[in-house]
């Protein structure tokens, strides 16, 4: 069941290639425009590689959370997914995995290209890309819960990244956090353990409580 | 098995209908009529547990549905206004997934048969944009085939469909019905069903 949810949504991605790679394109334009502007000062651009990445990281994970619900939703497929006998909250879950893997593990392999850029280290590569890989999935079980709150709404688009974004902020904090600490000669591994600890709690509410949205937005 | 009791359907500050009851036995078929906009597909919503009534319970045997939740949906089938495919996928893929959701996961080969009886031989591979209304209807219905609920709630499934499709569903539907189980149905066409009991619905 949560199988099938996971390779129908992998399949429509691959049928719909151009929906994955505008996220991963619009992350590595806004990534790279940073350089082009600020200039070529070193130091600044590694102070502000981790926030710059993780930013336009929540961005473009934003960006395709409209799409998460709203085209079950036109078609008719999410009334059925209500009416399952299995648990909705699996199906959400299901559905917010396979929203990580289609947007945020392109991004997460992506940033250590990207943070060359900034000339970062190859540690502090390596700390930030652990640190997307473990705080994507928490955009994605996040953004659920607002694209499920705002289905069917108009402006739901902007709706959704003034629901989703200042949920976002504890990630964002310790994600860009762990780089710096790493880069400051500083222990780096609370603020991962912090931001594995937000993975499991999400896990856990977030598909209930998008769970509990969809049923309420499609009465 | 299925009893509406007391119901009433309120849209905005309009109300729809109110005092709806219905008890509806094993074989049994129910036609809700009614002319536009008298409630007819949120009467079917109510049923399938998609929306609360204003007032009034739905019980399935002996339980409200909202009791029941998983177990009341393991037994039904609803096909909406909405076709519930996705324009992406085949017509098998997506009578597989669709199938698969509803708790039947099917081979291959089952799905074929059923979309063969349906009338779609050899549109299997074809995704479903490329398909007419009616077609898209058939792939809809060809979900009655392979989920084999007793209770069965369908809005409308002879819209878009032609004069042979309608046919094939009339005989689906009265296969349903001998082997003991239960349609509620709301359609504008004339269609003669044979069943043990029919009973009329009629929303003002």
């Amino acid at each position: 069941m949560f199988m099938w949810i996971i390779k129908r949504d992998l399949l429509l991605a691959v049928r719909r290639q151009s929906d994955v790679l505008t996220t991963l394109f619009f992350f590595i334009i806004v990534v790279s425009l940073f350089p082009l502007s600020v200039g070529p000062e070193m130091n600044m651009l590694r102070t502000m590689a981790p926030g710059v990445v993780w930013v336009a990281a929540l961005l473009a994970s934003m960006l395709s959370l409209g799409r998460m619900f709203s085209n079950d939703y036109l078609d008719g497929t999410l009334e059925q997914m209500l009416l399952s006998p299995q648990s909705l909250s699996l199906l959400v879950l299901g559905k917010a995995f396979a929203h990580w893997l289609v947007t945020g593990v392109p991004l997460v392999l992506m940033a250590p290209v990207l943070g060359i850029q900034y000339d970062l280290p190859a540690e502090a590569l390596l700390v930030l890309t652990s640190a997307l890989l473990l705080g994507t999935p928490v955009l994605s079980l996040i953004g659920a819960i607002g694209a499920a709150l705002t289905l069917g709404l108009r402006g739901g688009g902007v709706l959704v990244s003034l629901l989703v974004l200042p949920l976002y902020i504890p990630v964002l904090i310790f994600g860009s956090g762990a780089v710096e600490a790493n880069m400051s000669g500083v222990e780096f591994s609370a603020h991962l353990s912090l931001i594995g600890a937000f993975l499991l709690v999400t896990a856990v509410f977030a598909p209930w409580a998008a769970a509990w949205s969809l049923r309420v937005s499609l009465e | 098995m299925l009893h509406g009791i007391n119901l009433a359907c309120v849209r905005g500050d309009r109300e729809l209908f109110r005092d709806v009851n219905f008890s509806l036995e094993a074989g049994g078929l129910m036609q809700v009529r009614g002319p536009n906009g008298s409630g007819k597909t949120s009467l079917l919503r109510m049923l399938c547990g998609l929306s609360n009534p204003a007032a009034g319970e739905i019980r399935w045997g002996d339980a409200p549905i909202r009791a029941l939740d998983g177990e009341y949906y393991a037994a039904m089938t609803y096909i909406g206004h909405l076709s519930g495919t996705k324009d992406d996928l085949t017509v098998i893929e997506n009578l597989c997934i669709s199938s698969a959701l509803a708790g039947f996961e099917i081979e291959a080969g089952q799905a074929k048969e059923a979309l063969n009886h349906i009338g779609l031989r050899g549109r299997e591979a074809l995704p479903v944009k490329v398909l007419s209304q009616g077609q898209r209807r058939r792939v809809a219905l060809a979900r009655l085939l392979v989920c084999k609920t007793p209770l069965w709630i369908l809005d409308e499934p002879l819209v878009a469909l032609d004069v042979l499709a309608v046919k094939l569903i009339q005989e689906l539907l009265e296969r349903h019905l001998k082997e003991g189980g239960m349609v509620v149905m709301t359609t504008h066409q004339e269609i003669d069903i044979t069943a043990t009991s029919t009973t009329q619905l009629h929303l003002a």
